[in-house]
């Protein structure tokens, strides 16, 4: 084993290799290497709570969407309720202005036709009478002819 | 004739594991076997410009990533470099438990550090040696054989217990600065024998001062022992698959990867030991 002044100089270049590598290579690597993995860390946290707003807004959007179905079909419901019963009343009002307008058409029906007999009654005696008494006229014969008239005034 | 070949087979492998020298010899300076007179105060040149230049290599690399960093969406090149400081500060984060600016980025540098030097190992024997011989040849008129060129250097036992002793006065440091001096002495005075006995525990206090100042150094040692052992017993497979001719290349190749797992794991297990050493030092509880 030869030791000799060597040593010196090795001690001396390691103790300055040390310092520079204390001094100007350490710091920069090891800052930048935490800084970047607080970065990562920070991202990772923001990306899961992100998912979890997601998750949260979401489930609120279903919600809704469910109430409002409820909500839509309920008012459906209500529509078609009132619908049927618009209806149903239009038709009833319908039904009773129907019946209402056929009496008034057939008792003015059987007003004129009461006065329409009542005249053609009159108007066929007018004729019997005038037929009887162009037939009186030839054949003046009060007495046998009588009861012929009398049984034709009879019967109109 | 066969003692020829095995003088040139182990002076191969000797000029292999010999370091270029550089020393100052009556106020000029001198290189290499030159040296052999001059003490501790020889200079492995290979070592410090190979180490030195992989660890400006290192901070060239991880400081361009830096000004470059973005805490956006990160490049192919930023990706692969906060893997790295991701995989350290995670296990710095998991073993040491206390509040430091310097565990952190000393991992780094430890381990990088020490992963581009032991990757020298896998680039092939003779390509740098034998590319400096030549140039000492043709620019400076040196005998190629003169040339040494050792390019592992945590294969230099130097560099290996520089780091292990920079790691140790960090020990120190942080033991002082978080327990105290008093509680430093503590430590190393009233483990692992303890009494209530006062008397008792002044018999005690050598055993304890021996037995932890023993644990205490052979921390830093076995830091040292292990990384250069286990690099300079790879390079010296190397060496000696390199010296067998044609056959040399399957069994290279074999080695390599396997030499892969070996350098990768040896730069991680010393890094571990420092932060496992230095969270330790900053514990109070014994």
């Amino acid at each position: 084993m030869n030791l000799n002044a060597t040593l010196i100089g090795e001690l001396i270049a390691f103790a300055v290799f040390v310092l520079f590598c204390m001094k100007f290579v350490w710091p920069p690597l090891i800052n930048a290497i935490e800084a970047r993995q607080k970065k990562i860390a920070d991202g990772l946290a923001a990306s899961d709570r992100a998912e979890k707003d997601l998750a949260l807004a979401q489930d609120k959007a279903k919600d809704q969407l469910k109430d409002a179905k409820a909500q839509a079909a309920d008012i459906i419901e209500q529509a078609k309720k009132r619908e049927a019963k618009m209806l149903d009343e239009a038709v009833h009002k319908a039904n009773a202005e129907r019946e209402n307008i056929l009496a008034i058409g057939r008792a003015e029906l059987e007003a004129e036709r009461n006065r329409l007999r009542e005249e053609l009654r009159k108007q066929v005696a007018a004729l019997a009478v005038a037929g009887a008494e162009k037939i009186l006229q030839r054949s003046i014969d009060e007495a046998a002819h009588s009861d012929i008239l009398e049984k034709l005034v009879q019967e109109l | 004739m066969a003692a020829g070949e095995e003088l040139t087979l182990s002076s191969h492998i000797q000029h292999h594991l010999t370091n270029a020298k550089m020393c100052t010899v009556d106020g000029s300076v001198a290189f290499n076997k030159a040296c052999s007179e001059a003490g501790f105060w020889t200079w492995h040149v290979d070592t410090l410009a190979w180490s030195i230049g992989l660890g400006l290599l290192f901070l060239w690399i991880f400081r361009s990533a830096a000004t470059k960093a973005t805490t956006g969406v990160p490049g192919k090149f930023q990706c692969f470099i906060e893997m790295v400081v991701e995989l350290v500060a995670t296990n710095v984060k998991d073993t040491y438990h206390g509040k430091s600016k310097l565990i952190a980025p000393l991992a780094l540098t430890i381990f990088v550090w020490v992963f581009l030097m032991n990757l020298m190992d896998l680039i092939p024997v003779d390509f740098l040696p034998a590319f400096a011989g030549v140039v000492g040849e043709q620019a400076f008129g040196m005998d190629s054989h003169d040339v040494y060129m050792k390019i592992v250097p945590t294969t230099d036992i130097n560099l290996t217990a520089a780091l292990a002793i920079g790691v140790f006065i960090l020990m120190i440091g942080y033991s002082i600065r978080i327990k105290g001096v008093l509680g430093f002495i503590k430590e190393l005075t009233l483990h692992p024998f303890s009494s209530k006995n006062v008397p008792l525990q002044i018999i005690l206090i050598p055993a304890n001062l021996l037995l932890e100042t023993i644990a205490l150094v052979a921390k830093p040692f076995s830091l040292a022992l292990r990384l250069f052992g286990n690099l300079y017993a790879g390079e010296m497979i190397f060496i000696l698959i390199g010296a067998v001719g044609l056959a040399q290349l399957p069994l290279h190749f074999v080695w390599a990867v396997f030499h892969i797992l070996v350098i990768v794991l040896q730069a991680f297990v010393f890094m571990m030991l420092t932060i496992v050493y230095l969270s330790m030092a900053s514990s109070d509880n014994h």
